[in-house]
């Protein structure tokens, strides 16, 4: 089946004079606008923009996303990233009317029913995290961590405590050390020890009266829970400073272990990842984050909040960082979060854990005949095994053998991250996927790990392109289309 | 229901290949057990589709929203109409069950989707790259300041105008305080920004200013002499616009901005009661290696097909970590789509059409406006789309509760953003609102009490 269409791009599908849209009829004055304007702020042309049939853009995005490998078409176990499956119902259910029409200025009187879904999302955030000030507002993840820096710098700044480092793990996301820097403070790496975990005596030594936060993730990077965190948190505190946890890996906790419990003292949600929120081609996520409540004044203005059995926003908070972004926050990703806890329940949530667990570990356990896995023979919701023995016994990487894995219709795991260990692969198979689906992946790595170094070189074979010269993207960038 | 598909002989089967009895028995190995939660969460049990769906339709219904109401709201997020093939086609899983492009073979719908994105983003702005997206429009003008900031470490003030969005204002105050940045406000006369205080606000301290075009406040500003003052200073000029204003506007990259940020919301995108939206940011070819974010661009694969991949990441946080340019991770992919699919429906006739009817309807508005007892226009600058509407009796909370029981959300108070402006609201026409629709608007003023 041949798909020409889609490799074209719009402006070589244009043609002069096609159009997809019509207007009603301008029904007021015409004229009037244009005769106020300076002529001098008036574009002397329309932009040049493609000139489309509706049907040409209906067939040219519908043959693209078919180049997409997608939760909805394949297994996904891209780890760190979560792809569960995303609910049809959340989808429908973000778009009804009364929903997906809300205008963000609207006044509280005009959206109760958006606000007490809120409300009650910052409650149920609250209990699973242990937390109990929440903020709806970030953006994503890295927009949490960075929100939550900024309320612990405002902390600080209150207290009138001049502190510089914020200490981050050599296993870490790279959007924590980006995000402490961007909060104006200098980052300490810490290194994490032979057992994956941090390295005790590293992160001892760099607590010190100079140390504001801790960034930490757990279960970390490698899938692993730090055993030693409640002592970790207690160290920082001693030294006066604050835990932060990124909450990337929550899926693997829900019900079983609450960052407020073991130390943390803010935290951000990814309810992309742990509450089924569709990730989009890359996008929209949203950032929730959830403090201690000494730190709660701090957070970003507006809170949903009730009284007098009505709900509203409570932008009245003298200490607040201020705003981090417009508006009230991602709505969209919030609802389907929402939707999500509410269909699961708590027993559901935990459920979803257990099972997280339960298919990472039967994962680990069948891979790990076939492939090296440094930390151990037991995870949490994820693990990370390594392709460097494959590497020097025969030449194949990480990336090789990650590609071969398209052909058979599997997405691949992470590669090269996290950057402690050689050749990473990354996998998180997530609780959506069944037990025949993860022997076919096994299946497929059997195969795959037999075949000749070269047919790995070049893979994939089955994919409409093979192996895009990054460098020459790189070197000569092209970031738009030219003579139009 | 937990979407789960392990049945309890799945699950013996699977525990019995890992070696162990139970699932606890792998917690337990992980997670220390005084470090586990001793009861269960204290959230209620689940429930099925039906239910759910009742629920979330009894919550929906303590909404007024811009289907049920007429929505005269703008103030950075608009009513536009939004053709059903956006819908349709971003419905497909294929692009909004997947995500960031990591294995370019298995994404290059969404790569190209990018590509396309940033090339329409240059074509409309008359920059020379696009990143394609941040999270949305104030967080975009936030990097573009911070990129500026970046340029001269000596260089630490951020000028912009009463006429900036508010949020983007206290925006980029929430960011700057951090990294010893100013933010300096020029006030605004008569509803365009005091040309003489623009100029004295900047100096040679001065990284950026940030231009609003057409302001918060609706009104077209005379940019060059806004920007003449920031060239003759060194600084570089950022342009904040409206991306349906393009199709009469001139592009910024034709009246001297270095850099453009908008709002993406309306294109293609619901008002989802503020989010998720897009911010569009894009600058000239020098600062490409500042610009935060996700590129797309073009290469060939190994057959020499052209295809596209995620380029420039030496930028990024994910390879630099603390020297990134921004925190940013991903983009804000299938809105962006969305954005896409709606230009190439638009095409250059029907976005021009669109924006002059904008046009064309507020200043219909105003011509009301100034035929009205109550309520009068609180200046005469040009404006599009949105104009300042002041209440004679400077009771504008009762004034828009009156016009909500008439079934219209009739417009934005800006007492919230200043005390001078309390007896002032902000008023939106986009092309779906109809002449009897701003009659009535403006009828329901005069009779309200």
């Amino acid at each position: 089946m041949r798909n020409v269409q889609s490799t074209l791009l719009l402006s070589e599908l244009s043609k002069t004079g096609r159009s997809s849209v019509q207007l009603p009829p301008l029904d007021v004055p015409e004229g009037a606008w244009a005769g106020q304007v300076p002529s001098g702020l008036l574009a002397d042309r329309p932009p040049a923009l493609p000139e489309l049939a509706e049907g040409d853009v209906v067939r040219h995005f519908t043959n693209l996303s078919t180049l997409n490998m997608s939760v909805d078409t394949h297994f996904y176990p891209l780890g760190s990233c979560t792809m569960k499956y995303n609910p049809k119902r959340n989808e429908r259910l973000a778009s009804i009317p009364g929903m997906i029409d809300l205008h963000p200025m609207q006044p509280a009187q005009t959206i109760q029913g958006l606000l007490e879904l809120m409300y009650q999302l910052q409650k149920d955030l609250a209990e699973i995290s242990g937390l109990p000030g929440v903020s709806l507002q970030p953006a994503a993840g890295a927009h949490g961590e960075l929100t939550a820096l900024m309320v612990a710098a405002a902390w600080f700044r209150k207290k009138g405590e001049k502190r510089r480092q914020v200490l981050t793990l050599d296993s870490a996301h790279g959007t924590n050390p980006a995000s402490a820097k961007m909060a104006g403070w200098d980052t300490v790496t810490v290194k994490s020890g032979p057992n994956g975990l941090a390295d005790l005596d590293d992160l001892r030594s760099k607590i010190s009266s100079d140390t504001a936060v801790l960034m930490i993730t757990n279960p970390n990077t490698l899938g692993l829970f730090e055993k030693q965190i409640a002592k970790i948190c207690q160290w920082v505190h001693e030294a006066g400073g604050l835990v932060y946890l990124d909450g990337a890996n929550m899926n693997a906790i829900l019900g079983i272990a609450r960052p407020g419990d073991f130390g943390a003292d803010m935290m951000h949600y990814n309810p992309h990842k742990t509450f089924s929120g569709p990730h989009g081609g890359g996008g929209p996520g949203a950032g929730p984050i959830c403090v201690r409540d000494f730190l709660e004044p701090f957070l970003p203005a507006p809170v949903v909040a009730f009284r007098d059995g009505s709900y509203y926003l409570d932008s009245d908070r003298p200490l607040s960082i201020g705003r981090v972004r417009s508006f009230f926050g991602n709505t969209g990703v919030l609802v389907r979060a929402y939707c999500y806890i509410k269909t699961l329940g708590g027993p559901g949530l935990r459920e979803a854990s257990d099972v997280a667990v339960l298919n990472a570990n039967y994962l680990l356990a069948r891979l790990s005949e076939l492939l090296q896995v440094p930390h151990g023979n037991r995870c949490m919701h994820e693990f990370v095994a390594s392709a460097s023995e494959v590497k020097k016994k025969r030449g194949v990487s990480a990336m090789d053998l990650a590609k071969r894995m398209l052909d058979f219709g599997f997405h691949a795991p992470t590669v090269y991250f996290p950057l402690t260990v050689p050749e990473a692969l990354m996998m998180e198979p997530t609780e959506t996927e069944s037990k025949e689906t993860l022997d076919a992946f096994v299946e497929a790595w059997r195969s795959i790990l037999e075949e000749p170094a070269v047919r790995l070189h070049e893979a994939p074979h089955s994919t409409r392109v093979s192996r895009p010269d990054d460098v020459l993207a790189a070197r000569q960038p092209r970031t738009r289309w030219t003579a139009f | 229901m937990s979407y789960l598909y392990a049945t309890e002989a799945d699950r013996r089967a699977m525990l019995e290949a890992i070696g162990v009895e139970s699932i606890q028995q792998l917690i337990d190995d992980q997670v220390p057990k005084e470090l586990q939660m001793n009861r269960p969460l204290d959230i209620a049990p689940g429930v099925g589709e039906l239910e759910l769906t009742r629920w979330m339709q009894r919550l929906a219904s303590r909404n007024q929203g811009a289907e049920s109401m007429v929505c005269f709201l703008g103030g950075g997020a608009y009513d536009h109409f939004i053709p059903a093939a956006v819908d349709q086609i971003a419905a497909r899983g294929e692009w909004y069950t997947s995500y960031t492009p990591y294995q370019a073979e298995v994404s290059q719908g969404n790569l190209q989707a990018m590509f396309e994105y940033e090339s329409l983003v240059c074509e409309l702005t008359g920059m020379d790259v696009s990143n394609a997206s941040v999270y949305e429009g104030a967080t975009a003008a936030v990097e573009a300041a911070l990129m500026c900031l970046s340029l001269d470490a000596k260089r630490r003030r951020v000028v912009v105008s009463e006429g900036l969005h508010p949020h983007t204002r206290q925006a980029l105050q929430t960011y700057l305080q951090w990294i010893d940045g100013t933010l300096v406000v020029v006030p605004v006369h008569d509803g365009l920004t005091d040309i003489a205080g623009w100029e004295q606000a900047i100096d040679d301290k001065t990284a950026c200013v940030l231009v609003s075009q057409p302001s918060y406040l609706g009104s077209l500003e005379p940019v060059d002499p806004l920007v003449a003052s920031a060239k003759k200073a060194g600084a570089q000029v950022i342009a904040v616009v409206d991306p349906i204003s393009l199709g009469v506007l001139k592009r910024p990259g034709d009246w001297g901005a270095d850099l453009v940020v908008a709002e993406g919301q309306p294109l293609g995108n619901p008002l989802a009661y503020g989010g998720p939206y897009l911010g569009i940011l894009a600058c000239r070819d020098a600062l490409v290696r500042r610009l935060p974010g996700r590129i797309a661009g073009q290469t060939e694969d190994r057959h020499g097909n052209r295809c596209w991949v995620l380029t420039l990441q030496t930028r990024e946080q994910h390879i630099r970590r603390e020297k990134a340019t921004s925190n940013i991770c991903t983009n804000q992919g299938l809105l962006a789509l969305r954005a896409t699919i709606y230009l190439s429906l638009q095409g250059p006739q029907g976005l021009r059409a669109t924006a002059l009817q904008c046009g064309e309807k507020g200043e219909y508005l105003k011509s009301r406006i100034r035929t009205s007892k109550r309520v009068e226009l609180a200046w005469e600058a040009p404006t599009w789309r949105e104009c300042v509407v002041r209440d004679r009796k400077g009771q504008v909370e009762s004034l828009l509760a009156q016009l909500r029981d008439r079934g219209m959300l009739g417009g934005i108070p800006l007492a919230d953003w200043d005390s001078k402006w309390r007896d002032c609201f902000l008023v939106a026409v986009t092309e779906k609102r109809t002449r009897q629709e701003i009659d009535a608007l403006v009828d329901a003023i005069d009779q309200v009490s």
